[in-house]
């Protein structure tokens, strides 16, 4: 366990006996059980609970017996796979050794050949099949809420990608450029009464304004200065948004923010309104259907871009960066002007996003813009694999969806007790989910790298053949 | 005049709690060239501890003698945090030595994320008060307006226990083999594994002193403040590390140094610019010095090796 190992990332011997060693498994099992318990006390083992001004203890010995169980057969679980790994690793496979340069496309690859126009084609009909799932507007309306917020994560997890995934820069202050999308449309709409089809690209470009001013001074610093930097301005601008009350409101937020229009129809039940205009009949929905189509459009459009900007030089040296800063300075790439048009474009997609938000709310306030967004964002990013556009959507789907449907099952109440609600949780995994993530596979679930520039066929290269840099 | 030396007093004593975290993150950086994201969350749990264990010795146990009672308090949460600091550095961050550069950091974000919530999931997410320590006060003398300059014996506690905590620290750091190795490692660990020196040993007692440090803050705070909840990690993190960062990181005396700047320059600002931007004021240094004193008052520059 305390082999002095520093360059190997396991502890993998080669003498790992092939033979599953079960006495020995069980032992260390223990161990790690017996340290799972003395984590639990008192954290666990004692809720404090507050009645009138004393503090009572709560104790909750069987919660603790509980996690301990469960660290125990992880633990157990953990050697078993990795006895059975050992065993298949002992004996070579004939292909193994030309495994890496032949590198056939991987069955994700296969997949995803017919994945992306799949997700593409769902995403495009999903209003009209949850209407016919669900049989009604508005029995509709819970789906369609939930599929808004799953695309506004997969359009921030595209427009941070561009600054982690793509510039290899991580940004802990995302959330800096989507509250000032967010405070750019509420302010100038209430003030200035400006329609959000104007507002929309004053949005992008005050972000974007705001991403050049906020990275020119930090982006000489390394990897990870740069990122408590940013973690830095995104609570300043935070703060700053609490405290300046005569422009924002202070924490009591903007409301009655104007909702947006069909370009330039609103959405209102009189004469003169969408239904009207369309001869429907008039439904909230309406609204919520456009907004849907809205982001998913805006989305794409994140997409599109950063695939074709990808292509261009200026693509290619974000890439290049990402992989070795040094060897890119000495190639005579201006590292500043590059990262300042990765960050800048980040926060344009960011402040489009962030002015979609307030728009779908029609209400803002500065706690919405919190660290843990960022984290959240981050965390999408991180695992989807950094860089893979399709990972990242996929992993927002999951994360934002998953705890929604899993609330949404009631056998999980009938199991866990009535009062138990999968969000609790969600922070949780999410931070577990990032170290397993970072230990298990650090280039996220799909990790392979697409080359912008080919020759001839297109060849998969494992991320893990990659190694990058510095910053 | 009063309400500076007030101020200046207030300064101190908060000032020594960020230096007790800055030098878990200065002693990470220094060894594994990390930023420890989470070690403002293992001084938030390590204050959880201790309310717990003050509560049961209180109330359960009847000890009256609240200063016996802090005392094992402080010992019991050291221990247990001591363990915490381990099992995150064994789980999270010791598979990663080789990954690539961002991964550490990332993970370290992960454990910061799941510790505050963990916390939040077991304990509730409501500020959790303490039962009234020790409330006596020194009145050092008395202002012409009636304004008394006051001593409390919670500040006097906190600066004292401070004081002698680091004093052994800095014992082991600089005179026993332990010190030694982790010095050795600091500066070349391959040449120091070479030598013979368990690396990963070394690493994990940085942690393990570093999460002992951070529940003597997470004690002392408790202490000062009587009150903690899951959120309060975060902030006084950022603020140590901003300390650690202006002492100049992988530098201990820089790092208490940094942490009573760090505390005096917010009490001040508090008392005499404005309390609401106080944490803007320590963001906003921590940015400046990032950007224009990267290697801080008592760092050494960095040379970046090809």
């Amino acid at each position: 366990m305390n082999a002095p190992s520093i360059t190997t990332s396991s502890a993998r011997s080669p003498a790992v006996p092939t033979r599953f060693d079960l006495a020995a498994a069980l032992k260390d099992s223990a161990k790690s059980a017996l340290i799972a318990f003395g984590l639990s006390i008192p954290i666990v083992a004692y809720r404090t609970d507050q009645s009138g001004a004393d503090l009572f203890l709560n104790p909750r010995w069987d919660m603790v017996a509980i996690f301990c169980a469960i660290v125990f057969g992880l633990r157990l679980a953990q050697h078993a796979f990795m006895a059975s790994r050992a065993a298949r690793e002992a004996v070579p496979s004939p292909t193994q050794a030309t495994e890496l340069v032949h590198a056939e496309p991987s069955a994700f690859q296969k997949a995803s050949r017919f994945g992306i126009p799949f997700f593409l084609g769902v995403a495009l009909a999903f209003p009209i099949l949850i209407y016919l799932i669900q049989g009604g507007l508005n029995e509709s309306r819970y789906w369609v809420d939930l599929g808004i917020l799953i695309l506004t994560y997969v359009m921030l997890g595209w427009g941070l990608n561009i600054v982690v995934g793509l510039a290899g820069l991580l940004d802990l202050g995302y959330v800096a450029f989507y509250a000032v999308g967010a405070y750019s449309y509420a302010l100038l709409s209430t003030t200035f009464g400006l329609s959000f089809w104007i507002c929309l690209p004053l949005a992008g470009i005050l972000a974007a304004f705001w991403g050049i001013v906020l990275g020119f001074p930090v982006l000489r610093l390394r990897g990870d200065y740069l990122a408590i930097v940013t973690l830095a301005f995104g609570e300043i601008i935070r703060l700053v948004l609490i405290n300046w009350v005569d422009l924002t409101n202070g924490g009591a937020g903007i409301s009655s923010i104007p909702r947006a229009t069909f370009f330039g129809i609103p959405f209102t039940a009189g004469e003169g309104g969408f239904a009207d205009t369309f001869g429907l009949e008039f439904n909230g929905m309406h609204r919520m259907i456009f907004l849907y189509y809205l982001i998913l459009a805006l989305a794409l459009l994140t997409n599109f871009v950063t695939m074709r900007l990808r292509k261009l030089p200026v693509g290619r040296a974000w890439e290049a960066l990402r992989e070795d800063e040094i060897a890119c300075r000495s190639l005579g790439i201006n590292t500043t002007n590059t990262k300042l048009t990765a960050f800048a474009i980040g926060a344009m997609f960011g402040g489009f996003a962030g002015s979609f938000f307030a728009v779908r709310q029609g209400f803002i306030s500065p706690e919405s813009f919190n660290f843990l967004e960022s984290a959240i964002i981050l965390a999408i990013v991180v695992m989807g694999g950094m860089g893979s556009q399709i990972g990242v959507a996929i992993a927002a789907i999951v994360l934002v969806g998953g705890p929604e449907v899993l609330r949404n099952l009631t056998f999980l109440q009938a199991v866990f007790g009535s009062g138990f609600d999968p969000n609790e949780y969600r922070l949780l995994l999410f931070g577990a989910g990032m170290v397993a993530m970072m230990v298990w596979r650090p280039r996220g679930l799909i990790s392979e790298r697409q080359p912008s520039v080919i020759l001839k066929e297109r060849k998969a290269i494992s991320g893990s053949l990659v190694k990058e840099g510095h910053g | 005049m009063e309400i500076f030396v007030q101020q200046l007093i207030n300064g101190l004593t908060l000032g020594s709690i960020y230096g007790l975290i800055a030098i878990g993150y200065t002693m990470v950086f220094g060894i594994i060239g990390m930023v420890n994201f989470a070690h403002g969350d293992v001084f938030m749990l390590s204050a959880f501890i201790a309310l717990i264990f003050f509560v049961i010795l209180t109330t359960w146990l009847g000890i009256s003698s609240v200063v016996l009672a802090l005392f094992i308090v402080l010992l019991i949460a050291m221990a247990l945090t001591s363990l915490w600091g381990w099992t995150v550095e064994r789980i999270a961050y010791r598979p990663l030595r080789g990954s690539f550069r961002l991964a550490p950091l990332i993970s370290a974000i992960g454990v910061s994320i799941f510790l505050s919530n963990f916390v939040q999931v077991a304990q509730g997410a409501r500020n959790k008060p303490t039962p009234p320590m020790v409330g006596e006060v020194i009145v050092l003398f008395q202002g012409e307006s009636g304004y008394n300059v006051a001593l409390s014996y919670k500040q006097i506690i906190i600066m004292v226990s401070t004081a002698v905590l680091l004093s052994i620290f800095w014992y082991i750091v600089q005179k026993t083999s332990l010190g030694r190795a982790q010095r050795a490692c600091e500066q070349d660990r391959k040449m120091a594994a070479l030598l013979g020196i368990n690396v990963d040993r070394t690493i994990s007692l940085t942690f393990v002193i570093g999460a002992a440090l951070a529940a003597v803050a997470g004690t002392m705070y408790l202490l000062y403040y009587g009150v903690v909840s899951f959120s309060d990690g975060f902030v006084p993190g950022v603020k140590a590390f901003t300390a650690a960062v202006l002492g100049g990181i992988g530098s201990l005396p820089g790092a208490v140094l940094g942490g009573l700047i760090i505390g005096l320059i917010e009490t001040f600002w508090s008392a005499y610019f404005s309390i609401e931007y106080k944490d803007v004021a320590a963001f906003s240094i921590l940015a400046i010095v990032l950007i224009f004193m990267p290697s801080g008052i008592l760092g050494r520059p960095e040379v970046e090796k090809v």
